[in-house]
Order: structure tokens, then C-alpha cells, then sequence
């Protein structure tokens, strides 16, 4: 188009509602579209409830950005084609257009209410069930049963996991759960700060030395899931890892007996009753594994 | 003079060789104090404080030997105080203490340059290694350091990336003024940042340092003497930001020439103002934090050691008080770089030019109350997550301004598709995606998966790298031309841009996904599953860099072969700079200009800037 739109031209086409337009069209396509088969393709995945949360909160979040994806895009595609100049154009100005009051306060109020939405829904969903993240010695988000919530110790140290189950005075460093529990993990460390991510089941926590750092998970059906350190803790961080699996009830009785046999000498070191210690005993070089 | 002459002068190879003298010299000196080492938490490989002492007394011979000494100490023996150093012509300028604010620029770009360089030497480095999850190429230990290094020299330098050259160089003529308020801080600044470079870089031989850019304590308490080394390039980095944010602060506020009301100034010296705050109250912080941790390396306290009663998140909560506000050091200048040029480029007056205002000056205030987000899952007072999400959030309000802005200013204009303006439209792209991503990280429940993974960090390549480092090329294809006086080539330079643009992209965007797919920062290796992604990201980060060389010879070509004269005012800028002759002349006006409006006025008929040099303007200072 070579009109060339001086300030107050009367042909000039009405270029916004063009715009506002196409965009609501994109965004009423583009929207549901994004959150019905995009938003469940999001990790960790549906492994726990609180995995299962996340998804949820990744799938409101992704159709929220939708319409703002959507602005951005039939913003730029008409306005670059459109308001380009022509090849080899002498130098010639654009309207000196230098505010739109109503603009303004439209875009604030759109923008602030997105971003007050975004944090009030993300509050709820933290306060549901804790989401998984660790929340320090004294946690504040709960699953509905915490009060009997399955205990285990994840232990930190360079470069490896080692994981207590107090109620059955077991140590190992393997990590096996019983499938549709609620479990309560206490995460601490005996060297530099590592984190506990158990990437499937949407839980991670921080080890610090000397801390410990409380998470709550609601596990499913049985499942594996990877366990990964994922704070920098030195040499071999990258090589901090190991596969965890959720199992049946039956199965983790019986996987408890087997493992209670290979670390017996640790059996009286382990703690049955919270508070957890957060130093190693026996001494470090002798944990499970 | 004679080569010998010259040579032999307070410049460059006396600040090295009497650097490496006061090296030596505190290397012997805290021996002969402390004898062996006193380490007995970490390692007893070296002595730590003579690792300090050492490179202090580097940091003293080196600047003594540019010079910065004969000031003080002419003043302490009584002699009266002269204002400048004594002017040069020429190359050996660049090589000196120079307190012409122009000299200082140009120095900045050139040694910000070589450090950025180094910093994307390793990132190809690292991402060499992380072609296969099998084979090491590097030793896990050597893979750390070259990820420190890449990070700690990205984000240390780079604080400076746009202040240094750019605003040293045109705040005082964008102002209207004749030099800075502190010539010699501020070429203080520059040579502090050297030295401190060159500290980082020999941390090689001292081991190098296990921790990242965040040098997260107790690790870095265990860590060997390269460490020392990270903390002393950190708390110079320190020194020189907040010098130069009090030079750009006291000099934008006291030295604005006649007309210039706060209204009128380039949205740019507003970007700095904004930046500059930061630097000043931020910087210090991080000096603090490094100050105890070296206490916690050499005289044995226990800030940080939960042994001894200290506390990790103390480490942690004042390092991201400084880290968040830093993180804005790096993207505010970019902002302001975007909303300078698209006027220019779009020939229209910068649109809401308040609320731009706001939104910069917004990102600065609320960056303060953001920090405890890194720390979502470290086991923080779960109350406090809430505030933190909110307050995380509630940033992309001013941010949005920006975009609004920018977005409103092209609307209906005319736009002319430059290599600089290429950039500037590519900061909408890279900083939606980046934004976009910190919805995620900003959340909660959803940090818990993102939090210290690969998403994060493609999350900062797009707000840092898609943020800073494309405005950093806009100002240097709009700028260098004035800067130097010389072209660059247009052709290589949007060759430069598209390969740069579509491989940072190619590059980055998988990296979200191996976040998601359960990738953490800072591996040697990872899961074999994930090889696929990796080799797709590390082969299109060898293209970038590819692209990066594009621009290493588009510099040279143009400036030292080449050499086709810049005209005074290529882009047809009505922004003051571009009225001077290029390059700009020593004293910049031959009087102070008056200001009757912004440099904005496109398409209202005014001539550009006619208050440049009017008969009976005041002579000015200086």
C-alpha cells in the first residue's frame, strides 16, 4: 500500500481494527487448540498428583500466553509488512503519533489482571498440596493425610543419594515407594548443597547440610521415575543419578525384606522416630551402598 | 618520540609488567606473613591468602602502571591539581589512563569484546562435550571450570556490555555535556575490569573452580585455590560497577546542558539512569558477600560453614540480592537500546515516552524484591513463596511497557529494514520467548520441575543473550560508525544478523525441552535419550558462533581495511550525536548546545535539534 499516510490523512485505513480483529480470530482458534493438545503433553507428567498439578498449571499457563503469543504475532506480521517503507524511499516520516492515554490504561489493566490471575491461581495450587517443591523444616502446603504420611530420609552427599525409611528402620540407596501413598520426604545433606529431583514425580528439594528440607508427594500406580541432582555440587555432579520405582503394596513389603537383610549393620544407626538426624551415623564411609 | 620512548611510558606494557612485579611481590610477601597454609576446611594445596595478596598487589602494580598513581600523589605532595591527564593523538591513547570519555568507550568496546570472545570460546567448549554423554572430552573437573568460566565471564563482564562503550561514550554528548563527571573513575572503571578479567582467566592455573557463575558456598569453601580467583574477579567487577554507576548518576544529574529537562532526555540516558541505580546499590552487596567469603577461605570464619554455626542461605539470599538486580543490569540497557532506535528506524516520535520512562525506572525498583525465587526449593520459609511469585510477576507489568511502547511507536510508521533495526525488532522475538518462559519459572508449582534445569538456563539465554547481547550488536551497527568514523559492511552485517538470529534460536529453543525432559544445569553428562537434542543444540551453537566470526570480520574488514568514511549522520537521526561529525571531535561542541525539545520529533516539521551551537550559548565548563 503506498499511501503514504501523512499525519491526519483521511484514506488512511482503519489499521487497528484490522489488527484486533485477526487477533481475536488466531486467539479464539489458536487457544483452545494450544490447551487441548499442547497443555497435556507438558512433563513431569501424571505419575503423582502433585506431578499431575503441575501439568494442570503448565496447561493454564501455556493457554493464558496464547492470546499474547497471538497479539505479538498478527501485531508484527501486519505492521512490518504493512508499514515498511518503500525500497530506496527518501527519507520520509511517520505520523507523530506520541500517546493514547486509552491504550495505555487498556494495556495495564489487561496486563495487570493476567499477572494477578497468574499469581493468585499459582498461590491456590501451591497451597493444595505443596506442588512438590521442598518447603524447609516446617511446611506450610500439605496433601489432605499428611499426619500419616509414609516417612523416608533422602541424604545428600558428594555424589551420591543414600534414602532412610525410619518406620521400618531401613537405609538403602535405591529408591522404592509404594504406589497411591501419601509420602513425606525429609531432605538434608552432610557436605555442599545438592537438590533432590525426582524428575517424574514432580518433586525437588534442596539438601543443605544441617537442614531439613520437608516435600510431600502423593504417589500412583507403579511407575519408574529418575532421580537427578540438580544443584552444581562439585566434580562428579553430572553423574548424580539413579532410577527410583513406585510399586505395589505387596511388592514393597517384600523389597523391604530383601533390602533390611543387605544393610542390617546400618539397622540400629537408623532413627525410627523424627527428628531426623541430620548428621551421617554410623560413620559416612559405611552408608548403604 | 621514539619507539623505546613511548614504550617505556605509564602505559599498557609497564601496567602488565610491574602487574606481574606487584604479583610476586604479595605471593613472597603473605608467605613470609603466614608461612604454610592455614587452611583446615578445604584443601591444603595452597596458601590461600597468599592467592589473594598476589593478585591485590597485581591489581596495585597494574594500575600503577597505567598511570593512575601520578594524580594522588602530585596532589599529596603539594602540587596544584591539573584536570586532565595530558592529551595524546593516536593509537597510544587506547593503551593508557584517558580521561577523554570517548578514548574510554571505545576502550570498553574493544575489551569487553576480547572477554566476550573468551566466554563464547567456552560456551563452544562446553557444548564440544556435550555432544555425547559417553566420552569425556574434557575432565569433569576442566568441563566445571570451563563452565564457570563461561558464566562468571558472561556475567561479570557483560554487566558493562552496553554501559561501557555505549553510555561512556554518548551519555555525555547526549546530555550535552563535555566529559563525565569523573573522568578518571571512569577510566578507572575500564582498567579495573581488565585486571579483573585477566584475573578470572588465570584461574587455570590455580586449578579453576568447581561452583558456576553463583559460586554457591559451601562448595566453593572445599574448592581448590582457583576459587580465589573467582572471588577477586567477582568484587573487582563489583568495584567497577558501582564506580560507574555513581559517574553515570552524578553526571547525567549535575552536567545535563541548558533545555535538557528530564522530559527531553534520550530514553537511552534514562535506561542508564535506570541501570546505573542498580549498579550502585547492588554492586556493593556482592562485594560484601565475597568479602566474607574470602574470610570464610583464608582467616577461617564461618559465615557460610553450618559447621561453624553460619549459614549456606546466608551465601545464597545476599548473593541473589545482588544477582536479581544484576540480571536487570543486563537486560534494562537493552530495553532502552530497542526504544532509542525504533524511532529512528520506524521515523516516528518514540511512543509514550512516560511510560516508558515508568517502565524502565519500574523493572529497576521492583527487580529488588524478586530474589528469594532462586530459592523456591532450597527449603525457604514456605510463606514467603506466595510474595515471591507475586512480585516475580508483577515485573512483566513495566516490562509490558516496553513492549507496548516499542510496538506503538512502529505502528503506522515507515520503517526501514537496517541491520540495526534487524536486531532491535529480533529483542521482541528473543525477549517474548524469554518472558514467556519466566511465567513458568516465576510459578511455583511449576518451578518445582523447572528450577536449576536446562529450561532455566535456555530461559536466560533468551533474556540475556536474546536481550543484551542482540541490542549490544544494534548499538554497535548503529554506533560504531560515529564511534569510528569508518562503515561497517551492510551486506555481511545482515548475513551476521539472519545466522545469528535463526542459530540462537535453533540453538536455545531445544534446551526448554531437555529442561522439561529432566536435563540439570551444569552436566557432564546426561541421559542417552537426550542425545539427540543435545547434538541438535550443540551443532547449531557452533553454527552461532559461526555467525559471531561473520561479525568478528565485518569489524576488521571495515574498519582497518576497508575504510569508507561514515557520514555524519547515516541514519537520519534527529538524536544529537548524529549532528556532530563522525568521529566525534575531541572536546565534543565547540559550545554547550541548548535543548528546546527530545530527540524525537518525527514528522513535526522542527528541524532536527536546531539548538545545536547557538550564538551566545553559554561556553560551558570545562
Amino acid at each position: 500500500m503506498s499511501a503514504a499516510a501523512p499525519a491526519g490523512s483521511v484514506a488512511t485505513p482503519n489499521h487497528g481494527r484490522r489488527v484486533v480483529i485477526a487477533w481475536l480470530l488466531l486467539s479464539a482458534v489458536a487457544t483452545p487448540l494450544v490447551a487441548i493438545y499442547v497443555g497435556p503433553l507438558f512433563p513431569p507428567g501424571n505419575a503423582t498428583v502433585q506431578s499431575q498439578g503441575q501439568v494442570f498449571d503448565n496447561q493454564v499457563m501455556t493457554a493464558l500466553m496464547t492470546p499474547v503469543i497471538c497479539l505479538l504475532a498478527v501485531f508484527f506480521a501486519y505492521g512490518l509488512v504493512k508499514f515498511r517503507a518503500e525500497k530506496n524511499e527518501a527519507l520520509l516520516d511517520g505520523p507523530p503519533l506520541r500517546n493514547d492515554a486509552k491504550v495505555q490504561l487498556l494495556w495495564v489493566v489487561i496486563t495487570s489482571t493476567m499477572v494477578l490471575f497468574l499469581a493468585g491461581f499459582g498461590t491456590y495450587e501451591l497451597l493444595k498440596d505443596g506442588s512438590g517443591g521442598g518447603q524447609g523444616p516446617n511446611p506450610i502446603a500439605f496433601p489432605a493425610n499428611h499426619q500419616s504420611a509414609f516417612q523416608v530420609q533422602v541424604i545428600g552427599q558428594q555424589w551420591e543419594f543414600t534414602y532412610r525409611y525410619p518406620s521400618l528402620g531401613l537405609e538403602s540407596n535405591q529408591l522404592v515407594l509404594p504406589a497411591n501413598t501419601d509420602v513425606e520426604f525429609h531432605v538434608t545433606s552432610l557436605d555442599v548443597i545438592h537438590s533432590f529431583w525426582a524428575v517424574e514425580l514432580g518433586v525437588k528439594a534442596d539438601a543443605n547440610p544441617g537442614v531439613d528440607n520437608v516435600t510431600y508427594v502423593q504417589t500412583k500406580s507403579p511407575t519408574t521415575f529418575h532421580v537427578r541432582c540438580a544443584e552444581l555440587c562439585g566434580l562428579w555432579h553430572g553423574y548424580m543419578f539413579n532410577n527410583g520405582e513406585v510399586v505395589s503394596a505387596s511388592q514393597f513389603t517384600a523389597w523391604a525384606a530383601s533390602a533390611e537383610k543387605i544393610y542390617a549393620s546400618i539397622k540400629p544407626y537408623v532413627n525410627r522416630d523424627a527428628p531426623y538426624g541430620l548428621t551421617y551415623l554410623p560413620d559416612p564411609q559405611r552408608r548403604a551402598g | 618520540m621514539t619507539l623505546a620512548r613511548r614504550l617505556l611510558g605509564f602505559n599498557l606494557l609497564t601496567a602488565i609488567v610491574l602487574g606481574v612485579g606487584g604479583w610476586y611481590a604479595g605471593w613472597f610477601g603473605a608467605h613470609a606473613i603466614v608461612g604454610p597454609s592455614i587452611d583446615y576446611f578445604g584443601n591444603i594445596d595452597y596458601n590461600e591468602l597468599s592467592v589473594f595478596l598476589a593478585y591485590l598487589g597485581g591489581v596495585v602494580g597494574f594500575l600503577a602502571g597505567l598511570g593512575f598513581l601520578n594524580y594522588p600523589l602530585a596532589r599529596l605532595r603539594g602540587y596544584p591539581p591539573s584536570l586532565r591527564e595530558k592529551e595524546t593523538q593516536g593509537i597510544g591513547r587506547y593503551f593508557t589512563l584517558c580521561t577523554d570519555h570517548k578514548v574510554v568507550g571505545i576502550q570498553y568496546l574493544w575489551g569487553i569484546g576480547l572477554f566476550f570472545f573468551i566466554g563464547g570460546l567456552n560456551a563452544m567448549l562446553i557444548r564440544t562435550e556435550l555432544l555425547t554423554p559417553h566420552n569425556q572430552v574434557f575432565p569433569a573437573g576442566t568441563y566445571l571450570t570451563i563452565v564457570g568460566m563461561h558464566g562468571t565471564m558472561m556475567m561479570g563482564m557483560m554487566t558493562s556490555g552496553i554501559l561501557g562503550p555505549f553510555a561512556n561514550y554518548l551519555v555525555p554528548i547526549m546530555i550535552g555535556a563535555r566529559r563525565m563527571a569523573f573522568p578518571r573513575i571512569e577510566a578507572l572503571t575500564f582498567w579495573l575490569l581488565m585486571a579483573a578479567g585477566g584475573i578470572l582467566t588465570t584461574t587455570i592455573f590455580f586449578g579453576g573452580f568447581p561452583t558456576g557463575w553463583t559460586g554457591y558456598a559451601p562448595l566453593s569453601n572445599e574448592a581448590s585455590a582457583g576459587m580465589d580467583n573467582y572471588i577477586l574477579f567477582f568484587a573487582l567487577v563489583g568495584i567497577s560497577m558501582t564506580l560507574l554507576g555513581v559517574n553515570m548518576l552524578a553526571t547525567i544529574v549535575t552536567m545535563r546542558a541548558p533545555g535538557l529537562t528530564w522530559t527531553r532526555l534520550p530514553i537511552f540516558v534514562w535506561g542508564v539512569v535506570s541501570t546505573a541505580v542498580l549498579m550502585v546499590l547492588a554492586a556493593p552487596v556482592l562485594i560484601a558477600v565475597l568479602s566474607m567469603e574470602a574470610l570464610d577461605r583464608t582467616a577461617q570464619t564461618t559465615f557460610f560453614v553450618t559447621a561453624g554455626g553460619g549459614s549456606p542461605y546466608l551465601y545464597q539470599n545476599l548473593f541473589w540480592i545482588f544477582g536479581h538486580p544484576e540480571v536487570y543490569i543486563l537486560a534494562l540497557p537493552g530495553f532502552a537500546i530497542v526504544l532509542e532506535l525504533l524511532p529512528v528506524f520506524a521515523r516516528k516520535p518514540l511512543w509514550g515516552y512516560r511510560l516508558a520512562v515508568a517502565g524502565l525506572l519500574g523493572v529497576s525498583l521492583l527487580s529488588w524484591f524478586v530474589w528469594q525465587h532462586h530459592l523456591f526449593v532450597s527449603g525457604m520459609n514456605g510463606d514467603l513463596r506466595p510474595f515471591y511469585m507475586l512480585s516475580t510477576e508483577l515485573i512483566s507489568i513495566p516490562t509490558g511497557f516496553t513492549f507496548l511502547c516499542g510496538m506503538m511507536t512502529l505502528w503506522r510508521g515507515r520503517i526501514r529494514y537496517t541491520v540495526p533495526m534487524l536486531f532491535c525488532l529480533a529483542w521482541f522475538f528473543n525477549f517474548l520467548i524469554g518472558g514467556l518462559s519466566g511465567v513458568f519459572l516465576s510459578d511455583a508449582p511449576s518451578d518445582t520441575t523447572t528450577h536449576g534445569s536446562f529450561f532455566s538456563m535456555a530461559h536466560f539465554h533468551y533474556t540475556i543473550m536474546g536481550g543484551l547481547v542482540f541490542t549490544f550488536f544494534a548499538g554497535i551497527y548503529y554506533w560504531v560508525p560515529k564511534m569510528t568514523g569508518f562503515q561497517l559492511n551492510e551486506r555481511l552485517g545482515k548475513i551476521h544478523f539472519w545466522t545469528m538470529f535463526f542459530f540462537f534460536n535453533s540453538t536455545f529453543f531445544p534446551l526448554f525441552i531437555a529442561g522439561f525432559e529432566g536435563q540439570p544445569r551444569r552436566v557432564v553428562t546426561y541421559p542417552s535419550g537426550l542425545q539427540f537434542l543435545n547434538d541438535w543444540v550443540s551443532i547449531s551453537a557452533f553454527c552461532l558462533g559461526i555467525s559471531m566470526l561473520v561479525f568478528l570480520f565485518n569489524l576488521v574488514w571495515s574498519l582497518a581495511f576497508v575504510k569508507k568514511p561514515a557520514e555524519a549522520n547515516p541514519w537520519g537521526s534527529r538524536s544529537i550525536e548524529f549532528q556532530l561529525p563522525s568521529p566525534v571531535p575531541v572536546h565534543n561542541f565547540d559550545r554547550l548546545p541548548v535543548f528546546t525539545s527530545d530527540p524525537y520529533g518525527y514528522g513535526e516539521g522542527a528541524p532536527p535539534l536546531g539548538g545545536l551551537a547557538p550564538a551566545g550559548a553559554p561556553a560551558g565548563r570545562d
